[in-house]
């Protein structure tokens, strides 16, 4: 969830003593923080659309094993086997590299998007019980 | 891992999905207690690492292949409770590509979400205890419990087949087959943890939840600006 304050806010003036010295020091920790938020999230977007085409298409172990002792055919098909990015791969693309790619950048998105607002609510509910120690 | 919808019984299948709700529960109130405002970002970062992270599947045997689970890595970056938030989104998320069964939905988060994440924490700390008390020995500490929770899940999945499988099988033959070809799946899964553990304490060791307590002393040195504090006028200067 990125910060609702924009990007790189200029430095407070120096003469403004009135703010605390906390919330001062604090200012370069958030950006390096922000810094790590995007090389982080520019790596996972790299894995997830490029990085993911020379994936072993091969079963993984669970489908291998239930392949092995004959009880793959148990598995029925997903619910959603229809929709457009089912199996990870955006349907209606020709390039097989494209549209797994394409999948990939959407799921490290909405990954992000659902993850972040979910720990939001979780840090949300801290503050509800304990307000003291906002 | 995914199990499909169909492999496991409704009735067992439903019991898990109470096992799993109770255990994400449970993380929900222990993070919602701990959790400070600037790991919300760093907690959604690490779900769509691990989402990234579980699209590589890199083949272990003949005609097999395996992928990260992430469960002890995200309990390594951002701690165990927001860990298995994480996973258990990657999980919910995952259901929109249509992998991992809808019904097996509890299933799939008690294995990778509460025994890798919570137990790939526990395992973390005991290696932790295990080695000497420095940063280098976090992401070593991180790849041996991320070896273990490999296997550990898949005889998850095993209990789980025992319990509700809808073929009767020899459980003895199916719980070899998935611990074996799982703890080769644990070498990927112990080396991707482990590399990306140390990049993230090779940046920004303070950012690492299981590496906290050994660089707790950095932050109090790098303060410049407190030395003007009153409290310390009495105090010799360090040059």
């Amino acid at each position: 969830m990125p910060d609702p304050i924009p990007a790189d806010p200029p430095p407070p003036p120096a003469a403004d003593t009135a703010v605390a010295p906390a919330a001062a020091g604090r200012q370069p920790a958030r950006r390096a923080n922000r810094l790590f938020l995007v090389a982080g999230l520019f790596v996972a977007f790299v894995l997830a659309a490029f990085v993911s085409g020379f994936a072993s298409s091969s079963p993984d172990g669970l489908e291998k094993v239930a392949e092995d002792k004959g009880f793959l055919e148990q598995g029925r098909d997903h619910a959603f086997s229809d929709w457009p990015i089912a199996d990870y791969a955006v349907s209606g693309i020709g390039n097989e590299r494209l549209a797994g790619g394409l999948a990939g950048v959407i799921g490290v998105t909405i990954t992000f998007a659902v993850g972040g607002a979910l720990v939001f609510a979780v840090t949300r509910l801290r503050r509800r019980r304990h307000p003291a120690r906002t | 891992m995914h199990i499909p919808d169909g492999f496991i019984d409704a009735p067992t299948s439903a019991a898990f999905g109470v096992v799993a709700a109770a255990g994400v529960g449970y993380a929900v109130r222990r993070a919602s207690a701990e959790a400070e405002d600037q790991v919300v970002p760093l907690a959604g970062l690490c779900a769509a690492f691990v989402f990234a992270g579980q699209m590589l599947n890199f083949p272990v045997a003949l005609g097999t292949s395996g992928h990260l689970i992430g469960g002890t890595l995200a309990a390594v970056l951002v701690g165990p409770w927001l860990g298995a938030i994480a996973i258990a989104v990657v999980l919910l998320v995952q259901a929109l590509f249509a992998d991992g069964g809808l019904t097996a939905l509890g299933l799939n988060i008690t294995n990778m979400a509460v025994i890798g994440a919570l137990g790939g924490y526990l395992l973390f700390r005991l290696a932790l205890r295990l080695l000497p008390a420095r940063l280098p020995s976090v992401p070593v500490a991180a790849g041996i419990a991320a070896f273990v929770t490999v296997p550990l899940a898949a005889a998850g999945f095993v209990a789980e087949f025992a319990l509700g499988g809808t073929v009767d099988l020899p459980l003895g033959g199916v719980l070899g087959s998935m611990v074996g070809v799982h703890a080769l799946i644990g070498v990927g899964e112990a080396v991707i943890t482990a590399a990306t553990v140390s990049l993230v304490i090779a940046t920004r060791p303070d950012l690492v939840y299981g590496a906290r307590h050994l660089v707790r002393q950095a932050p109090l040195e790098i303060r410049p600006s407190a030395v003007r504090a009153p409290s310390t006028a009495g105090q010799p200067a360090d040059g």
